[in-house]
């Protein structure tokens, strides 16, 4: 048999493993394209994760009452905690975590383009639990069958966790709705301000993403984006409509033949200007992430050392 | 505002109050603001760490923390308001005092040099929060019984974190010995406030509703000597105490911290949030 | 190893080390694997293991291993490895007729 040859038996066999629904896991063979469009997503991902503890962190030290602030904190804590969890799923694709955040400085990863617009008020704490979170829940739910078994594992666990988040959220909003007239006008200013960014989350649509064939083919996408952007949509409008909130957007009306909502045109020029760099905070996001790495070099080395004189002693006594 | 029911366990028992109890309403609410104080102040401290831990594990270590805190600091400000009797709720005391109602100790509102600051001072009021706590599980007042029975397993927890941290970074690079020797010389003086008392806190001592305060100082001293050991570092020269906090007279820190805080509930008296 | 190597090695900024976490979720259970965290040391591996892993009270204990000291079987060598206890169905209680009427066998 030639290489050729090989690949294209291995390849086969791939394949058939992800079409019958087994899972793949760190030691098996895989493509070199599976490997790397996994350790992009999911290192992204993670990232995401980590940027999004700057916004709301924004606001905890402000928060208005004790349990605002423990929920708030208990919420962040989680976002951590994802971001742990899959840049843990990466690695076993043999990716280190310090490579990641090498590129995520670079500027070689991207993190989700909307941790890039500002928390301006307390109601922005609100837009963000429930519309974001409602948004990467959709995301999430369908990646719990994705193909890659760390990370099918880690999406389950966050997807157990997700939910408080949103509830977190829209309890603010449903709160502020029946509050003073300024709290109402607050709540729909943040509506206003995190609608269509949140429908952007689920990335370009279908016609305009030539890219996905393998990520369908092989399992790691496992529904298009106008899909997911579509149940988001319905699901929410309900939910803003309960609390007296109002969607902003004119065209949006109720399709009975293709049973989801008709939404406006969403701002793509805004869309691309933010993902390349011209977003409101992108240069705040990033500055942060790398001031605080540089600042905690002195401590993560410390450590090292302490670890590495005890090794040493244990190894001069032998 | 926190109601007794909010809490699974039950933990604030309202039995019908002793005659002891009944005279130390003032002296045991003064307590009892001192202590949610020092959980309000220092939970804020905590919670600044957010985003920005010198390693992502390390971020959720310190929001645990500020959890711990912000809950203890609730059912404390919860209990003070109970025994005031004048419909105040651990919020309203959280978030509309006036600075010099505020009754923490000095050491909780000190601005966070670094994380070797932080970690210091986790592990001198950690190991002072285990004796203290442990002594108030025998509390002849039901209610701060219950509270520290739950303090002390979280406290337990900060301390052992903590005092790992103050020895990996005491023995660790000459970087890191310096930091965390210079954190311990400008947090010690702040230390001897802790075991200040008054007269009102000896009867409530004497009642048997807290303990004897300055009886903890020399286990104190011999714990904290034990991890500063181990960390390669010097108890420092002292040169004065600094005290105020629990009286109500604080540092410059405290402005700022309570100007952030309560800001959304000052801006928006009216609101419910 | 040398001197200068030691320094060098302690003076390198990482993300520390790589551990597998296990948790057991009640007594008596078995310890499952949930996931791997970063940490210097095994008493700082077991704290992060257990802020990461057992928020929700999924934990009553946790074991933490150095991720390089897992070793995995080999995919490729998948049927080898496995099939022939694959047909060993004698291993099975199922596979005994026994006599009606024996009680607790």
């Amino acid at each position: 048999m030639t290489t050729t040859d090989i690949h294209t038996e291995l390849l086969k066999n791939f394949e058939e493993k992800i079409e019958r629904g087994d899972a793949i896991e760190p030691k098996d063979r895989m493509p070199d394209a599976y490997r790397k469009h996994l350790i992009r997503q999911i290192s992204q991902h993670a990232h995401s994760e980590v940027i999004g503890m700057q916004p709301e962190g924004n606001w905890i030290t402000r928060a208005p009452t004790l349990r605002a602030r423990q929920i708030l904190l208990a919420k962040i804590q989680d976002e951590g905690g994802h971001g742990l969890y899959l840049y843990s799923a990466a690695e076993t694709l043999g990716i280190s975590r310090t490579e990641m955040i090498e590129q995520l400085h670079s500027g070689k990863a991207k993190y989700s383009n909307i941790f890039n617009y500002p928390a301006l008020t307390w109601a922005d704490i609100g837009a963000i639990g429930w519309l974001v979170d409602g948004a990467a829940i959709v995301n999430q739910v369908s990646l719990q069958r994705t193909s890659y078994g760390p990370y099918s594992r880690a999406m389950v666990r966050i997807c157990k966790e997700e939910s408080f988040h949103q509830r977190q959220g829209y309890e603010i909003m449903a709160k502020m709705m029946k509050g003073t007239k300024e709290q109402q006008e607050m709540a729909q200013d943040a509506m206003n301000r995190w609608w269509w960014p949140s429908l952007m989350m689920f990335g370009p649509h279908d016609s305009e993403s030539p890219h996905s064939g393998d990520a369908f083919r092989w399992k790691i996408k496992r529904a298009s984006n106008d899909e997911l952007r579509a149940k988001f949509i319905d699901k929410t409008v309900q939910q803003a409509e309960v609390i007296g909130l109002t969607i902003p957007d004119n065209e949006l009306k109720w399709n009975e033949e293709r049973g989801h909502y008709d939404h406006g045109p969403i701002n793509w020029t805004e869309f691309y200007e933010v993902i390349c760099g011209n977003g409101p905070c992108n240069l705040q996001r990033m500055n942060h992430h790398k001031r605080v790495h540089d600042e905690g070099k002195w401590v993560r080395e410390a450590a090292e050392a302490w670890t590495k004189k005890r090794e040493q002693k244990l190894f001069d006594l032998n | 505002m926190t109601r007794y029911t909010d809490y699974p366990h039950s933990i604030l028992c309202l039995r019908a109050q002793k005659q002891s109890d009944m005279n130390n309403q003032t002296p045991l609410h003064t307590y009892c603001l001192r202590l949610g104080d020092n959980a309000l102040i220092q939970s804020y401290r905590l919670s600044e760490w957010c985003s920005n831990g010198p390693i992502l594990e390390e971020d959720l270590a310190l929001t645990n923390f500020a959890l711990d805190m912000t809950g203890r600091a609730d059912l404390l400000l919860a209990y003070a308001a109970t025994l005031e009797g004048k419909g105040q709720t651990s919020d309203s005391l959280a978030y509309r005092r006036p600075e010099k109602e505020y009754l923490n100790c000095l050491i909780h509102e000190l601005p966070d040099e670094d994380f070797a600051f932080t970690m210091v001072r986790l592990m001198l009021t950690s190991a002072y929060d285990m004796l203290l706590y442990s002594a108030l599980e025998k509390s002849q007042n039901e209610n701060l019984a219950a509270i520290a029975a739950k303090a002390i397993k979280e406290t337990r927890y900060h301390f052992a974190h903590a005092a790992g941290w103050v020895e990996r970074l005491g023995d660790g690079t000459a970087e890191s010995n310096r930091r965390t020797m210079q954190a311990l010389t400008m947090l010690w003086p702040y230390t001897g406030e802790m075991f200040e008392t008054d007269s009102a806190e000896q009867q409530l001592a004497a009642d048997g509703i807290i303990p004897d305060i300055t009886s903890l100082k020399e286990p104190w001293m011999e714990k904290v000597a034990q991890v500063l050991k181990s960390a390669t570092l010097e108890i420092p020269a002292l040169k004065t105490w600094q005290t105020g906090g629990r009286t109500g007279r604080h540092t410059e820190n405290l402005g700022h911290i309570l100007c952030e805080m309560q800001y959304l509930q000052r801006a928006y008296p009216d609101a419910t949030w | 190893m040398t001197l200068t190597k030691i320094l060098t090695a302690m003076t390198q900024d990482t993300q520390l080390r790589s551990w597998e976490v296990f948790t057991q979720t009640r007594s008596g259970a078995n310890y499952i694997h949930a996931g791997s965290v970063h940490a210097s040391d095994r008493n700082m591996a077991l704290q992060n293991a257990r802020d990461t892993y057992t928020r929700r009270g999924e934990g009553t204990s946790i074991w933490v291993v150095p991720t390089d000291a897992i070793t995995a079987s080999d995919p490729d060598e998948k049927e080898m490895f496995f099939d022939p206890a694959n047909d060993k169905i004698y291993r099975l209680p199922t596979f005994y007729t026994m006599p009606e009427g024996a009680k607790a066998i």
